[in-house]
């Protein structure tokens, strides 16, 4: 036997495969083991039988235990281990928990941040949303035509009525569907003796088709019988509540006999279609209407609507210069001077971009999506900033801890893990925050906005977009003090020669003055809106509308009675005065082209707005003359007799308009007086000439002045009365002029109103941030002000030398944001004709009122910081 | 009643660990098992039961000084935790509970005549 050798070793490569096979932590000692065994066995049976022996222990060991297992102690900390990521979350619940005023400024300046953003973002949604419930969205399309008049090119979706007939005759290929429509107007419908007003439309029989109606009873073909009505879920339910409605009878406008021939879901409120409370057949107007059949020249009158549906391969714009020039063709030579020009605008435009200028789309409320999207965008900003420049402000004090983990072996991927889950947790609590803070302001912002938004629970768009948003939130909030204090060296930070020196300051001040110039900016835009709106409101209108009453009459029998209703009420003392008249004192239904007078230029195009009246009108709306005379019943020749206003002798260009000889559609007129202009119209646009005779048939709207020496409730009680006498059938309903007037500025009020929360809000939030860096500013310099005191500074000198900075900085803020707001809001008023001024004393009011917000904010804490006894902070290391 | 549950291996291991009188390592615990029950028993068994224990917390070991036989490598040694002692208490309770339940005839061996 040869000399067994001292130590005889086992097989290298066994050992090489079990380290490969067993986890690290079992390594040591399990070879360890195995050597020794080894040994042993190598003495008991020899060195070869021992080497197999070997090998098959070593084979045992591999099994799943060994294999898989992962360290459970002693183990390197891996950057996402489980561990790892339950500990950054610790600690980071830890400092939110230990900085309680920090983590409070920052989670919920994040989360109204991040609720403005997710409003404006629903908003915008809803927006972008517009009439998207419409099955054939893509394809249907209204007819629109711009027209010259006085020499400017306007447009209106408002079209003849043979129109649409002559579509389908000539241009059929294209059109799947042609559907004439009137306007969607209030009318009395009445059941048994349920009466009340309600909105509908006259409407050819396909529209069901094209809006493809969910019916909830009968058929889309329902309006295929003249005599017929289509109900809307709502209508429905408020005459025949639960009960089956179908084949009932209704009554429109105390006259037409209709039969329910259908119920369909209420039309989406996110749709152009919203009010239509019913539909009744077009061929029910033409029956009701017979001189509809014999006009003498049926292409001149523009009163109805076409909306069109394309076939499946037909194309917008293809269609659109089809039938351009289908008026041309058709009306006759006098009219051509207007230059009619049709085209097709289609669904996907009607919302956002219908405004048009000069024959051009020139955009419309896309405008307020960008506006309120860039809002959004900014105010979130400003959140992230808070978040961003607190983070610095505490570097100081979280350097050393930084210095402290790195010493005892924290890597930098570490450090910068633990300050993004930071920034994930706030941004988590903050987003947690918002939503409750969206679901609670909701019902508030939709009464402001005019909507019903509701929180997209279900939407996999909106929940993907949120948690993209928040993280992306996160990220960049999260990102400079992960970046710059991750960084921190930490000898130096241990041995307490760091300083964050005067260049860590530059960012955040950097940040402070971005911020205050967003804000300051929203300020002004929100102080020139409601100027505008004010200034608009308080324009003169030419009218007194105190006291002033329109009702729209849909029956004969108050006009048929008009002289005994009027001398009846007046001798009661309800009214002042009482007239007639075909528009009321808030709009102007008709224009006529039909006017020539001496010194007119033939080939001129001219619309005149026109109103006919009764008698009193003028003392009834309080108009007021610049000369000449009022209509009077003493002149019998007053029934050719015209008042104009102020613009109309302008544009006519007459020196003595009183007399003057005027023909219309041939006839002889004359003027007798000229009244100060009245705003009819939009109260930003400039007065259009106007004009108003007298009318032997009266109007459709009542116009009443009510005794302003009794009272209000008295004096309408007292006409219901009277109003129920004369005619039984009709509700008692009424509109007050000045609300009518008020409603006109509805949307700017609406986006003012908006405007000012988002700004509130952003000021809000810049003020939190503010507060934040202040107190921490405060906090670091606390020895230095208590050196200071010591050696005899006052509280004002303090203060001062605290605030200055700041103040410095919205001073920057302002002066950009100065300039830059007039630019942009220079820019929005030129939409408006008529428009305020953008003054100095807006931009000084702004100015120094955020100037007094910073130093409120900013005092707080300096203050705080003046009055702590100088004891205190120098005693305390 | 909260019960510790061992299986019956490791049960034996355990009692192993607990009844040496030296420092306890993978060998020595090996060694002993195999002289107790008689079997031929694996050392990777023998290892995955002790590290299987030591996470239940019936056991705790620290690493030793290194040892030329074993080419430098160090040893585990393996200590029984107070919570292995009352363990191995309760299991021998338990038994000690069962065998005195067991009625003294059956424990009679029976006997048969063919």
């Amino acid at each position: 036997m040869e000399e067994p050798k001292k130590n005889p070793s086992p097989p290298k490569w066994i050992d090489y495969l079990l380290g490969v096979v067993i986890a690290p932590h079992f390594l040591e000692d399990v070879i360890g083991d195995l050597h020794e065994v080894f040994l042993i066995l190598a003495k008991k049976s020899g060195h070869q039988k021992a080497k197999w022996l070997y090998l098959f222990a070593a084979v045992k060991y591999i099994r799943p235990y060994f294999i898989k297992r992962k360290p459970a102690q002693y183990s390197p900390t891996y950057l996402f281990s489980p561990e790892m990521i339950k500990n950054y979350f610790k600690i980071s619940l830890r400092t939110l928990a230990k900085n309680k005023a920090y983590s409070f400024i920052n989670i919920t300046g994040l989360a109204m941040g991040m609720a403005v953003a997710m409003l404006i973002g629903l908003w915008i949604y809803d927006e972008l949303s517009f009439d998207r419930n419409f099955q054939n969205y893509g394809r249907i399309a209204q007819i629109m035509q711009h027209q010259t008049f006085n020499g400017q090119i306007g447009t209106q979706n408002s079209v003849p009525f043979p129109l649409g007939p002559e579509l389908r005759r000539n241009y059929g290929a294209d059109f799947k569907y042609v559907v004439m429509s009137s306007w969607t107007n209030p009318h009395i419908v009445t059941v048994g003796d349920k009466k009340l007003s309600k909105k509908g439309t006259f409407i050819e029989p396909e529209a069901t088709e094209m809006l493809s109606l969910k019916m909830l009873s009968g058929t889309r073909s329902g309006l295929k019988d003249p005599y017929s009505i289509m109900l809307s879920e709502s209508v429905a339910k408020a005459y025949f509540g639960d009960a089956d409605p179908l084949e009932k009878t209704m009554k429109i406008d105390n006259s037409l006999s209709v039969k329910v021939t259908g119920v369909y879901e209420d039309l989406p409120f996110n749709s152009s279609f919203r009010d239509m409370g019913f539909m009744l057949p077009w061929q029910l107007m033409i029956v009701a209407n017979p001189w509809l059949k014999t006009m003498e020249d049926p292409w001149r009158p523009n009163a109805y609507l076409t909306y069109v549906q394309l076939n499946k391969h037909a194309d917008v714009d293809k269609a659109s210069a089809k039938i351009k020039d289908i008026k041309v063709k058709t009306i006759n030579k006098e009219q051509l001077k207007y230059k009619p020009e049709v085209f097709l605008n289609a669904m996907s435009d009607w919302h956002l971009y219908s405004e048009f200028k000069g024959g051009v789309r020139i955009g419309g409320r896309i405008e307020f999506v960008w506006l309120f999207g860039t809002i959004g965008a900014f105010v979130l900003l400003l959140a992230c900033i808070n978040f961003m420049n607190l983070s610095t402000a505490r570097s100081e004090k979280r350097a050393k801890e930084v210095g402290i983990r790195k010493a005892v072996g924290s890597v930098r991927a570490q450090l910068i893990t633990q300050f993004f889950s930071e920034s994930f947790l706030v941004v988590a609590f903050a987003f947690v925050l918002s939503i409750l803070l969206v679901q609670l302001i909701l019902p508030f912002f939709n009464e402001v906005a005019d909507k019903k938004i509701t929180m997209l629970w279900t939407s996999p768009v909106f929940w993907l977009s949120s948690i993209g948003f928040s993280v992306i939130t996160a990220i960049v909030a999260g990102s400079y003090p992960a970046l710059y204090l991750s960084a921190f060296q930490p000898v130096k930070v241990l041995k307490g020669t760091f300083r964050a020196g005067r260049f860590a300051a530059i960012p955040r001040k950097v940040l402070v003055v971005v911020q205050f110039t967003v804000s300051i900016t929203l300020i002004i835009g929100t102080v020139v809106v409601f100027k505008q709106i004010q200034f608009a409101k308080n324009r003169p209108v030419g009218y007194s509308r105190d006291g002033l009453l329109t009702l729209y009459r849909s029956t004969p029998d108050i006009h048929k009675h008009f002289d005994a209703v009027r001398e009846e009420l007046k001798t009661s003392g309800a009214i002042s005065e009482i007239a007639e008249s075909n528009s009321p004192a808030t709009e102007s239904w008709s224009s006529t082209s039909g006017f020539e007078w001496q010194g007119k230029d033939p080939t001129q195009s001219v619309d005149f707005n026109f109103d006919e009246v009764s008698h009193d009108y003028g003392k009834t709306i309080g108009w007021q003359f610049l000369q000449g005379r009022d209509f009077s019943r003493e002149f019998a020749t007053d029934s050719v007799a015209l008042v104009v206003n102020e613009t109309a002798v302008k544009f006519m260009g007459l020196q003595n308009p009183v007399d003057a000889p005027l023909t219309w559609f041939k006839k002889p007129y004359k003027i007798i007086g000229v009244i100060k202009d009245l705003v009819v119209q939009s109260p930003y646009a400039p007065v259009s000439p106007l004009f108003f005779c007298l009318a032997a048939d009266g109007g459709g709207v009542v116009n009443i002045r009510i005794n302003p020496a009794i009272s209000t409730a008295s004096s309408l009680e007292k006409i219901k009365k009277v109003f129920g006498k004369y005619d039984p059938g009709s509700p008692f309903e009424y509109e007050f002029v000045d609300q009518v007037y008020a409603r006109k500025f509805f949307d700017e009020v609406r986006i003012g109103k908006l405007t000012t929360f988002f700004s509130v809000l952003a000021v809000l939030i810049s003020c939190l941030g503010l507060f934040g860096v202040a107190s921490f500013i405060a906090e670091q310099r606390t020895k230095e002000i208590g050196v200071r005191k010591v050696l005899g500074a006052t509280i004002l000198n303090v203060w001062s030398m605290l605030s200055k900075d700041f103040v410095l900085l919205v001073c920057l803020a302002f002066l950009i944001a100065a300039p830059c707001s007039y630019y942009f809001l220079d820019g929005w008023l030129q939409k408006y004709e008529y428009r305020t001024d953008i003054s100095w004393w807006i931009f000084a009011l702004t100015g120094l009122g955020t100037m007094l917000i910073t130093l409120a904010t900013v005092s707080f804490q300096a203050i705080k910081a003046a009055m702590m006894n100088p004891i205190k902070s120098l005693r305390s290391e | 009643m909260k019960r510790t549950f061992l299986g019956e291996f490791e049960e034996i291991v355990l009692l192993v660990v607990a009844a040496c009188t030296e420092q306890a390592y993978g060998v020595t615990i090996w060694e002993s098992i195999q002289q107790y029950t008689g079997r031929t028993i694996s050392l990777s068994a023998v290892h995955a039961t002790l590290y299987r224990l030591e996470e239940k917390g019936f056991l705790t070991s620290e690493m030793g000084g290194a040892t030329a036989e074993r080419g430098g490598r160090r040893k585990r040694y393996f200590t029984i935790t107070s919570y292995g002692n009352r363990g191995l208490q309760e299991i021998q309770q338990l038994r000690q509970q069962l065998w005195q339940n067991i009625p003294a005839e059956k424990m009679q061996p029976k006997l048969s005549f063919s």
